[in-house]
């Protein structure tokens, strides 16, 4: 309760400023719009649809992009931890990319695949992939060598030893992977969609493009606000439970 | 070097022979150079026998336990368990670790299951009646649904022990597994594992540096030098159980055994 009221404290206050610095005149309207002209133009946005078929346009791509990026990521991770020329060839090219933002992809996904779907799907998947892999590698190989140690003498081997412990050996590490891979897909999706105009779907980072083009600052703000949000839902829907379950059983995250 | 230095010829055990090493041999090679960590070592193990193998840190004790555990290949020379040569882990043999090496995922029901679900015939409801059975008798019933991190060192060691004990081997494999843990507990625990070792008759090979902790658990000590790791002597011991740790008469094997320890590693520092 107290630590709600710190939270709603925090905000208000925060709102206030923006309210002060907004009423001060010093700014244009056009530049700086009243927290209220934000909550205005969302309050409409929401009424008429607009916010929720973006939301579930942006979403859409960005777990089919997620998904599939942790599902070539992952195994290709586990592959690395395990063999020295996956970690040297694979591998290196992982770090690589990694090192690549993924906003550069999207010329060369344009040129492939055109104004469509599939360039909005390569962008999040290229963005995702090289993290979750360099996680997954680096949690596989951070495993104590005495948990493999004490489940060969109780006779686990191949499959059960990868899926039984290898896998839940790392999951800390997978976890923080995951997130990243997360965020990392999250970032790639709104840099296609503020660049890539496409007639499939409108999704959130077109609304704040298209801010930008009507220079409506109260559209950009408020659709900021939105993606802000979503991300916040999205870690706690995602990867609260794991983290808390780790918390628990590792006794980790008290100081 | 002389005649002192050669493999000391066991005396053959009473049958049933459980475990048999037979002229093992291996050898590491590192960036500094190859060490000879075990040479020509022989040696019996009857079953229901409890054997501590002593020895100062080199002297390959740990080595022959992983080769006897299937860990380790040995160079040259072969480990029998009841006549079948030993080519991999097995559920006959289990093996304590210095570290409890406990799955931080799982609860402590959850480890003691770990070694039964891949015990082959068993329905769910057998294996969590084993294992429930087992953390009673190393006193931790109540402990079930606890995480690995809220026990002590003492605790983590007794739930090994019960992994161990889960899946029935015949043998038990301990490496030092009570030696970082503090003195008070060591003792409690060697109550237990006598009780243990008289309850279910495994036969153990216990591997430790402590000579007076190898007199109180094992029925022969086996006393084992350095560089190259070879069998110096060994030491029936016949007293009464359970024995004391603090016990006089115990206190003077140890010091026999101690003082022939010394020996080794004085002729090893005149080389």
């Amino acid at each position: 309760m107290k630590r709600a009221l710190i939270v709603f404290v925090f905000f208000a206050a925060l709102t206030a400023m923006w309210s002060v610095a907004a009423a001060s005149g010093r700014w244009s309207a056009v530049l700086l719009p009243p927290p209220t002209q934000v909550a205005e133009y969302l309050w409409s946005a929401i009424r008429d649809g607009t916010v929720l078929l973006a939301t579930m346009v942006t979403l859409k791509r960005l777990l089919v992009g997620y998904v599939v990026g942790v599902g070539i990521g992952l195994p290709l991770g586990l592959l690395m931890s395990a063999n020295q020329w996956v970690r040297d060839t694979a591998g290196a090219l992982a770090l690589g990319l990694q090192t690549l933002p993924s906003v550069c992809w999207v010329p060369l996904a344009l040129i492939w695949f055109g104004q469509s779907e599939g360039a909005m799907l390569f962008v999040v998947v290229m963005g995702t992939v090289g993290s979750v892999m360099i996680a997954t590698d680096l949690g596989a190989r951070n495993i104590p060598p005495i948990y493999a140690r004490a489940a060969r003498t109780m006779g686990s081997e191949g499959l059960h030893k990868w899926t039984r412990v290898i896998l839940p050996a790392s999951l800390p590490f997978l976890v923080s992977g995951m997130k990243q891979g997360w965020a990392f897909a999250w970032r790639s999706l709104m840099a296609a969609e503020i660049y890539v105009t496409i007639l499939t779907g409108f999704g959130l980072g077109h609304l704040l493009h298209y801010g930008r083009e009507l220079n409506a600052m109260d559209q950009v703000i408020g659709i900021m606000l939105v993606i802000v949000l979503i991300g916040l839902i999205a870690d706690r829907i995602l990867f609260s439970p794991w983290e808390r379950f780790m918390h628990e059983r590792w006794g980790t995250g008290r100081i | 070097m002389g005649g002192a230095t050669a493999p000391v010829q066991l005396r053959l055990a009473p049958s049933p022979v459980k475990l048999a090493v037979e002229r093992v041999t291996k050898e590491f090679v590192t960036k500094r150079g190859t060490v000879h960590a075990l040479d020509d070592v022989s040696l019996q193990v009857t079953a229901g026998e409890f054997v501590c193998l002593v020895g100062p840190s080199g002297c390959g004790k740990s080595t022959l336990l992983d080769i006897i555990a299937g860990l380790t290949r040995p160079d040259m020379g072969k480990v029998l368990a009841d006549g079948d040569r030993i080519t991999g882990p097995g559920r006959q043999r289990l093996v304590m670790f210095q570290e409890p090496a406990l799955f931080p995922w799982l609860d402590v029901l959850g480890n003691v299951m770990f070694g039964l679900k891949l015990t082959p015939g068993l329905t769910p409801s057998e294996r969590k009646e084993r294992a429930q059975h087992f953390l009673r008798m190393v006193g931790l019933e109540s402990f079930a649904r606890a995480n690995v991190h809220e026990l002590s060192g003492g605790m983590k060691q007794r739930v090994a022990l019960a992994r161990a004990l889960a899946p029935d081997p015949q043998m038990l494999l301990m490496d030092e597994p009570f030696a970082a843990l503090d003195a008070i507990t060591r003792e409690q625990l060697y109550d237990d594992i006598q009780q243990i070792w008289q309850a279910t008759r495994k036969t153990i090979v216990f591997v430790t540096h402590n000579v007076r902790e190898a007199v109180c658990l094992g029925d022969r000590v086996i006393l084992m030098s350095p560089r190259p790791g070879r069998i110096r002597k060994e030491f029936p011991i016949a007293l009464p159980r359970p024995r004391d740790i603090n016990g006089t008469e115990l206190a003077r094997h140890a010091s026999e055994i101690a003082r022939a320890l010394k020996d080794t590693v004085g002729t090893e520092a005149q080389r």
